[in-house]
């Protein structure tokens, strides 16, 4: 009866595009409410390290690997950009939701599962991140960076590694028992990924042993990839960046969809 | 027979040790108003959550509009409106807005959107709270904002979870009014509560649970005839009175249980059964529900 009529209906599959939608659509409508502040965040801290160590140091050393000092760390700190404007805000987003807001609960009872909410949030994320990104190098450009056409590609670059990192932010606030567990995260994992990635000093200087292990560093290839954007790829080598980019985000986006389902599917 | 909205058998959720649902069998009817009526910790928000799939049973058989949880309960999802208990609206946008993403989240066309919107404005009487932000808007406006979001894609079922707790009573006959209207249109509604008034004015029939399963189900007034008789006598006095009272009636096969300024004796209809002084008033769900569910909340 009420069981055989309901099952000619048609099933809703998994990943589904409306429900996607009805997530982002929550979030550019409460984006309108909070971008000022958020915008600021994202762009003023990487612009005050552009101009702290490209003035900074820019002092002492006027050329590193090959660059003006500038025009190396104003394309290194797009990479910091991108990973201030992801991970942190899915990881700080993401807890408040879960545990102050109770959103997810509200979203959740909504035809949306965990796998697409988690979906959406990330690719929100992401495509912020993938703007915010450009803001270090548009600074840069005020300081004598030259425009090239590769920088197009920088949006882009940004968007698939911010991807990557909104996953991870929202698999660390997927498996934190409260939000200052975020504290070991940051100290133990973003702040030493952040300081190998060849942002402000070039990872030829470290040892080698530090040398192989930024090569597993996400941070490291964005940074890479950026400076080729704007002064020359460097073929095949960029092509496997970006698929380790490509890689990172689908590995951390499925860690953080389990993290969540956890969390929030008793 | 009317088909079920909601059929529930012998299902089990258990968290570590504590079971917090322990073999409910629960029918809604379509088109009717079932109230779960039960103390704190009786399992009705556990249950609530296996419904929209926020919980998964670890045993039984759970259907919502036909469809089996969890594996459809997507599509049951797209087919109800929940209140939840917790108020879980977004404080910095709009009343507004609040409908507009859930018109989203519900997936109403473009073309039927603005009229859907307006619909759930009128509904709540927030017309000219439109463009308020919800974290301006008093305690009864939040409250009915949450329950007009859950109907702006006119649901078959609404779960309603406690939907008038922490309020005072003029906002919680606002909310009354509210969800008799809706019932009144034919929506399938399943209310969670521990107001006994509540149950007894909105629900249809009433199931009262007790420590993770039903206790007794049936119509507000069967329930009370049949646990609990025609009428109540209240005797007052100071504590001794009080114990004595009951041990008389224990004495005489009556019932009874405290209210905490009286003992009332339940089932004092007949001529020649022990009657003391005291104040007769007819039986009330109350009675029932303290009777089934044990007078102290473990």
């Amino acid at each position: 009866m009420a069981a055989a009529q309901a099952s000619q209906g048609r099933r809703l599959g998994r990943l589904e595009r409306s429900a996607i939608t009805g997530v982002l659509v929550r979030e550019v409508v409460n984006f309108s409410s909070y971008w000022r502040s958020a915008t600021f965040s994202s762009t003023v801290e990487p612009t005050i390290y552009l101009l702290a160590f490209g003035f900074g140091f820019g002092s002492l050393v006027s050329r590193v690997g090959g660059y003006d000092y500038v025009e190396f760390v104003g394309t290194g700190t797009v990479a910091t950009a991108v990973l201030f404007s992801s991970a942190f805000p899915a990881m700080f987003g993401t807890f408040v939701k879960y545990q102050f807001q109770h959103t997810y609960d509200a979203i959740l009872a909504a035809p949306v599962d965990t796998e697409e909410l988690v979906t959406a949030e990330a690719l929100w994320i992401a495509t912020r991140a993938g703007v915010y990104g450009c803001v270090p190098m548009l600074v840069a450009m005020v300081f004598g960076l030259d425009p090239a056409w590769g920088m197009l590609a920088v949006p882009f670059i940004g968007w698939i590694a911010g991807f990557g990192w909104a996953c991870f932010g929202i698999g660390v606030a997927g498996f934190a028992k409260s939000i200052e567990n975020f504290s070991y995260i940051v100290s133990a994992v973003l702040t030493p990924l952040f300081l190998v990635a060849g942002t402000f000093f070039p990872i030829s200087q470290l040892p080698d042993w530090a040398q192989m292990l930024a090569e597993l560093n996400p941070l490291y290839h964005t940074v890479e990839l950026v400076r080729h954007a704007a002064f020359g790829w460097e073929g095949w080598t960029d092509v496997a960046r970006v698929a380790f980019l490509a890689v990172f985000g689908v590995l951390m986006w499925r860690i953080a969809i389990r993290a969540m389902v956890r969390k929030l599917v008793d | 027979m009317a088909d079920l909205a909601i059929r529930l058998r012998r299902v089990v959720k258990r968290y570590g040790v504590i079971t917090a649902v322990a073999g409910l069998d629960l029918d809604v009817p379509e088109g009717t108003c079932v109230g779960l009526l039960g103390p704190n910790g009786a399992g009705k928000s556990t249950t609530m959550r296996l419904l929209t799939a926020q919980a998964i049973a670890d045993e039984g058989e759970l259907e919502v509009l036909g469809f089996r949880l969890p594996q459809e309960s997507k599509e049951a999802r797209a087919l109800c409106g929940v209140v939840p208990q917790l108020d879980n609206l977004d404080v910095t946008l709009t009343v507004e807005q609040n409908l507009l993403v859930f018109s989203h989240l519900y997936r109403i066309g473009r073309a039927d959107r603005r009229r859907a919107i307006e619909r759930a404005l009128e509904m709540a009487k927030l017309v000219d709270r439109r463009d308020t932000r919800v974290d301006k808007l008093s305690g009864g406006m939040r409250r009915r904002l949450l329950i007009a979001r859950a109907l702006v894609h006119r649901p078959r079922l609404v779960l309603l979870d406690e939907p008038t707790v922490g309020l005072d009573p003029q906002v919680r006959q606002e909310l009354w009014a509210l969800i008799d209207a809706l019932r009144n249109e034919g929506t399938t509604i399943l209310m969670s509560t521990h107001y006994i008034e509540e149950a007894q004015r909105l629900a249809d029939t009433v199931l009262i649970m007790s420590h993770g399963e039903a206790v007794a189900s049936g119509p507000p007034t069967e329930l009370v005839r049949k646990h609990a008789g025609a009428e109540a006598l209240e005797v007052y006095g100071g504590p001794g009175r009080l114990a004595e009272v009951e041990a008389q009636a224990g004495a005489a096969g009556l019932r009874t249980r405290r209210t905490g300024t009286s003992v009332a004796i339940l089932g004092v209809g007949g001529a020649n059964g022990y009657a003391p002084d005291g104040e007769r008033r007819p039986a009330n769900l109350e009675d029932v529900f303290v009777l089934l569910t044990g007078e102290e909340i473990g």
